[in-house]
């Protein structure tokens, strides 16, 4: 998966399991390498091992089997205070008796800094992040914003070679959130550092992310480019999980190299893109994007498969359209269209055709 | 706002004044809201607010003397001490009726008592003389001056008349005098002889010990509250059933157990000789001293310690000390520089209630303290039940009062009392 | 309301009188205070059972006569007196009276005459030490030592309480001055005739505690009178002061290796006093118990329970044997000839006066 030899990763995960009962694995078999400067971003549900795995490697967990390397050397047995590891947590974790200022000369002060040089560092790190004139404070009269900044100030002050952060932007509003991603991903271009970002948020790993490791499972379950990601997902899983996506269900009836032929369980046969699956018999979930659905005729290619479909609902949503349709017993079969002068707007109840390019439609596993 | 003119105030819809109806529609509220707090309230005033008032009223009030012997008072107020003699006929005469009424109405032994507390002998001098002026006849047996000195030569004393005179006024300082080791003359307070001072020593050790018990509270309160704030819900929950458990058993069985524990031939020193630590001859005086007093107080008021502290550990997230290491600190700074300051609430919350708490305490330090570890409480308890002294032990009462608001009152200008917390 | 009105005022006015009152003008219910343990147990045994059994009352007891002054004045105080009869030490009887919290008993009109006629007046004689007290019991505070920890020559003589040399070890005093001040003053050369007036000088007063300071680092002081029992059976100490009847049952009940000194104890007496402020109906119940609980044959059978010496003469011929274990009491009894040979009578007046002088001297000097 990853492209990098094992001499210029930075960081790597070997063959790591985690489990804390001695019943259940919690991280299956990890393996990863990361070179460095790269933004790697750890996505999944809830107790699919992500925050596990960021916590073995900032050294708050032990693994239970395999090793991780940072920068070359195994680091299982280093207690966190010396893996120089900088961190964001997800609600910050500022120190509430401290100033603003303080907090930041905390890990300096650690290292046994002098006080001018400190000074000059915590200036530069809070006006990195655009907080020049909060030192002073206390992180309780800060804003939510402002203190997501100040701990990312915190984590980077030291100069850290590699930031992990816990889900930061959890606790902020939409807006905010998505400023800050776009913070976030400039100062960490600028600094050149190698950051680990979990989180749960698909949106936040695609624009922020270098690569997104999709987590499921105890396992990765793709770890790609944001784009490879979203329009080449390589199992249902992850077709599920990033973006939205119309699922039909069938069998295999042939495979011809890069196309295959799929009877869907209404009895309608369609063109699809063979991804993991191996041979005709075998069930399939056929993804499809919303936005690569065609409804009209004039746009598909000659020869492409159709369905019939009924229009349920069309919802206005600004900038696009969105229907619903019932496509081969799927009621929850949606359309994406473009806002543009010359689309159509479909009537509910209307009776249409639509269809689809077989390599925009991928034959997963069922 | 153009066709309303401001000459008058706003009027509610139905042409009230908007005031007059908001203030009438809140006050059903405030009534509402007093009659749910009113069972609190009384509870509050006739068992906390009221004897403390009794207290201090108690503390300075002298009625008595002006209630019995009220034409003497009068009488007395002519007379000038620093002649050095003994007042004239007329005080005696007066004192005669005072006594003829006073003895009918058997109110001249309490005075006796009363004024006993000031001065050696009253108390027998007013007895005696009550037997016999219940005899006398007040028109035929004057003049009374050599009667009454006839009945106790004490009559003839000028001290004696002193402390009537001194002690003449509604309301008096002397129990306060009295409480801080001095003594109320005609002119003005002197420091007692020094081998009756007692109370500012005990006041000074009250406060040593109890600051004492307060360290020893939070050196082994401290860890303990620590790990059941990371222990699992469950442990914790039974390990909680640990700290409490001395909650359900007697103070005075506690207390006693410590005596069984720390005696020469007690659990503690039989250990220490039978591993030979300590030879037969040598074994440790651990009880009936300052030593017996703190550890028995320190078992005793230490729940109140790791309870707040407990709930106020539970609040860290661990999140803080995580934070801590991931920037490069040791175990140790984590702990000192983040975790600590944190707790700091907990422990002023904890260490106010124990201090608070131990400076009142007299059982256990009246059953293990023997002389050197016995505190004011026990004096104030000795007035209260022994000598009946209320006066001073309420003057002693108010003094402690007053110290424990004074070091509030410090605590909360240098630590800050918005900085306790009992938990959340 | 009028009939009960006036019925009160009739039974007041008997019981002014002195004249007996039927029973259906007395309440039907009394609180009695006392000690507790052993001592309540022989009152109850003694008096109250007898006398529930005879009239039918119901009595509730009450184990406050420690703080039985304190409460009393509290309870006057706020007006609503709940003890009928209380039993309470010869100095408290003597402070409550003088406070105006008992009331005054004119012995030969309320109390039982002897059987052969002498006015209780005289049985009791000199035991009367204040007019609202009604003798019950003479006991004595003595000194226990163990057997076991004085060698061959037990202690005889007060004074070898102050001899550390030849009975080293502990010995437990009560935390107070009075008794250990007369004691020291005696070993200290004082005759006994002259105690009291030494005692009254400052003088004398730093020669008492300059008697004690000899000791002083040997000493544990008691508070509670079960304390000296527990240190002796515990043999934390060599020698103590307690009542006389407490040792009695370490010695026979429990058998420890103890032995009393009888020198220079301490005789004290222990009665009943009846608070003022109570209803006519409660307060004619309270006179008649305590006519009943205080004639000849009730003050013998007292002492068939514990060894408490019965405060009226004609009773000491009648005292017998312990009622469960058949001994003889006689000889544990601080009355017996034996046992009386050096006594020191407690001087009320006298305490009555200084106590609260002598007592601060005291504590100033225990926290020295």
């Amino acid at each position: 998966m990853a492209k990098q030899n094992s001499s210029d990763a930075f960081v790597e995960f070997e063959r790591v399991q985690k489990s804390y009962d001695g019943e259940t694995l919690v991280v299956k078999d990890l393996n990863l390498k990361m070179p460095k400067g790269e933004f790697l971003t750890m996505l999944g549900p809830s107790g699919s091992g992500k925050t596990t795995c960021l916590m073995m490697l900032a050294g708050f967990e032990t693994a239970t089997h395999g090793e991780i390397r940072l920068d070359g050397v195994s680091i299982n047995n280093i207690p966190p205070h010396k893996r120089g590891i900088g961190m964001v947590f997800q609600n910050y974790a500022l120190f509430p008796h401290m100033t603003v200022a303080e907090n930041l000369s905390f890990p300096l002060e650690v290292r046994r800094m002098g006080k001018s040089q400190r000074e000059e560092k915590v200036k530069r790190a809070l006006d990195m992040v655009q907080m020049g004139e909060f030192g002073g404070r206390r992180p309780a009269q800060l804003s939510g914003g402002q203190q997501q900044r100040i701990a990312l100030a915190r984590a980077l002050v030291f100069e850290a070679e590699l930031v992990l952060m816990d889900e930061p932007l959890g606790a902020l509003d939409k807006q905010l959130r998505e400023h800050m991603q776009f913070e976030i991903k400039r100062i960490a271009d600028n600094l050149g550092i190698t950051v680990v970002y979990v989180t749960h948020d698909q949106t936040e790993a695609l624009t922020m992310s270098d690569r997104v490791a999709v987590f499921d499972d105890g396992r990765i379950q793709q770890l790609a480019p944001p784009d490879t990601l979203y329009e080449e997902p390589e199992n249902s899983f992850v077709a599920q999980f990033i973006g939205e996506n119309n699922t039909l269900e069938g069998v295999i009836q042939k495979i011809n190299g890069d196309i295959c032929e799929v009877r869907l369980d209404s009895g309608d046969i369609i063109d699809a893109k063979p991804v993991n699956v191996t041979k005709a018999g075998e069930r399939t979930k056929v993804s499809i994007r919303p936005e690569r659905v065609e409804f009209n005729s004039e746009r598909l290619q000659p020869g492409a498969h159709t369905l019939r479909a009924e229009v349920l609902e069309f919802i206005y949503m600004g900038d696009i359209f969105r229907t619903r349709l019932r496509v081969a017993g799927n009621e929850d079969f949606i359309v994406k269209t473009r806002n543009a002068p010359d689309q159509v707007r479909l009537e509910p109840g209307s009776q249409i055709e639509i269809g689809w390019l077989p390599q925009d439609c991928r034959a997963l596993d069922a | 706002m153009t066709d309303t003119t401001d000459t008058g105030p706003v009027l509610a819809a139905d042409g009230t004044p908007l005031k007059k109806s908001l203030s009438r529609a809140l006050r059903m509220q405030k009534l509402r809201a007093l009659m749910l707090i009113a069972p609190l309230l009384i509870f509050v005033l006739v068992t906390f607010i009221m004897p403390i008032a009794d207290m201090l009223f108690r503390s300075v009030e002298n009625q008595i003397v002006q209630e019995t012997l009220p034409e003497t008072v009068t009488a007395l107020a002519s007379w000038d001490p620093a002649t050095g003699e003994t007042p004239g006929e007329p005080v005696y005469a007066a004192l005669a009726r005072d006594l003829k009424v006073a003895v009918a109405a058997k109110t001249h032994t309490r005075l006796g008592s009363r004024l006993n507390y000031e001065k050696t002998g009253i108390s027998s001098l007013f007895r005696k003389t009550g037997r016999k002026v219940k005899k006398w006849d007040l028109t035929k047996d004057a003049p009374f001056k050599e009667k009454f000195i006839k009945i106790d030569k004490d009559w003839g004393d000028v001290g004696v008349w002193k402390t009537l005179k001194v002690y003449s006024p509604k309301f008096t300082n002397g129990y306060f005098l009295n409480a801080i080791d001095m003594q109320k003359g005609l002119d003005g307070a002197k420091a007692r002889p020094e081998n009756q001072q007692i109370y500012i020593k005990l006041f000074k050790r009250t406060l040593f010990m109890s600051l004492v018990i307060t360290g020893t509270c939070i050196l082994l309160g401290y860890p303990v509250a620590w790990i059941l704030a990371n222990l699992p819900m469950r442990t914790a929950n039974l390990l909680m059933i640990l700290v409490l458990l001395p909650f359900w058993t007697s103070l005075l069985v506690r207390t006693s157990a410590w005596k069984v524990m720390l005696q020469q031939q007690g659990v503690i020193n039989d250990v220490l000789v039978w591993l030979g630590l300590v030879s037969d001859s040598g074994r440790l005086v651990m009880i009936n001293n300052q030593t017996g007093t703190i550890i028995a107080m320190t078992h005793i008021l230490l729940p109140f310690m790791i309870l707040p502290l407990y709930s106020v550990m539970q609040t860290i997230p661990p999140s803080y000390v995580r934070a801590a290491k991931s920037l490069g600190a040791t175990n140790w700074t984590a702990f000192w520089r983040v975790y600590f300051p944190q707790s700091v609430p907990g422990i002023g919350a904890g260490s106010i209630l124990v201090f608070i708490l131990s400076i009142g305490y007299y059982i256990t330090p009246e059953i293990v303290g023997g002389t050197t570890g016995t505190f004011i409480s026990n004096r104030i308890a000795y007035h209260i039940s022994s000598s009946l002294n209320w006066g001073l032990a309420a003057a002693l009462g108010s003094i402690l009062l007053a110290v424990v608001l004074i070091l509030y009152w410090a605590y909360d200008h240098i630590v800050g009392i918005d900085n306790v917390k009992l938990g959340g | 309301m009028k009939l009960t009105t006036t019925l009160f005022a009739t039974a007041a006015l008997a019981v002014s009188t002195g004249a007996a009152i039927s029973e259906s003008h007395m309440a039907k219910e009394m609180t009695i205070v006392s000690w507790g343990g052993a001592y309540s147990n022989s009152q109850q045994k003694a008096y109250s059972d007898p006398y529930s059994a005879m009239t039918g009352v119901k009595i509730i007891n009450d184990e406050s006569s420690a703080e039985a002054v304190a409460k009393l004045r509290a309870m006057n105080e706020a007006g609503n007196v709940t003890w009928d009869v209380v039993d309470v030490v010869a100095s408290d009887a003597i402070r409550l009276c003088d406070e105006g919290l008992a009331m005054e008993i004119n012995a030969d009109k309320q109390l039982a005459p002897a059987p052969d006629g002498t006015p209780a007046s005289e049985d009791f004689g000199s035991l009367r030490v204040s007019d609202c007290f009604i003798p019950q019991i003479v006991y004595s505070t003595t000194f226990g030592y163990r057997t076991d920890m004085v060698g061959d020559t037990p202690p005889t003589k007060i004074c070898d309480v102050f001899d550390t040399k030849k009975y080293p070890g502990k010995r437990a005093l009560e935390k107070r001055p009075i008794n250990n001040m007369e004691w020291a003053l005696l070993c200290d050369g004082v005759p006994k005739d002259k105690v009291y007036d030494v005692l009254a000088t400052p003088e004398g007063q730093e020669r008492a505690l300059a008697k004690l300071d000899t000791i002083k680092k040997d000493v544990i002081w008691w508070s509670a009178g079960a304390d000296t029992p527990q240190l002796l059976a515990d043999g934390e100490i060599v020698m103590g002061s307690t009542y006389n009847g407490r040792l009695f049952s370490l010695i026979v009940e429990q058998k420890q290796p103890v032995a009393m000194l009888w020198d220079a104890q301490v005789f004290d007496l222990d009665g009943w006093i009846i608070p003022t402020g109570l209803s006519p109906e409660r307060q004619a119940r309270a006179l008649d118990f305590v006519r009943f609980a205080t004639d000849t044959q009730r003050l013998a059978d007292q002492a068939k329970y514990i060894s408490y010496g019965p405060a009226r003469k004609s009773s000491a011929p009648l005292v017998g044997k312990h009622a469960t274990l058949g001994i003889d009491m006689a000889p544990y009894m601080p009355t017996d000839p034996k046992n009386a040979k050096n006594t020191f009578l407690y001087n009320y007046e006298f305490w009555a006066d200084y106590r609260d002088d002598i007592d601060a001297k005291f504590q100033a000097w225990l926290a020295k």
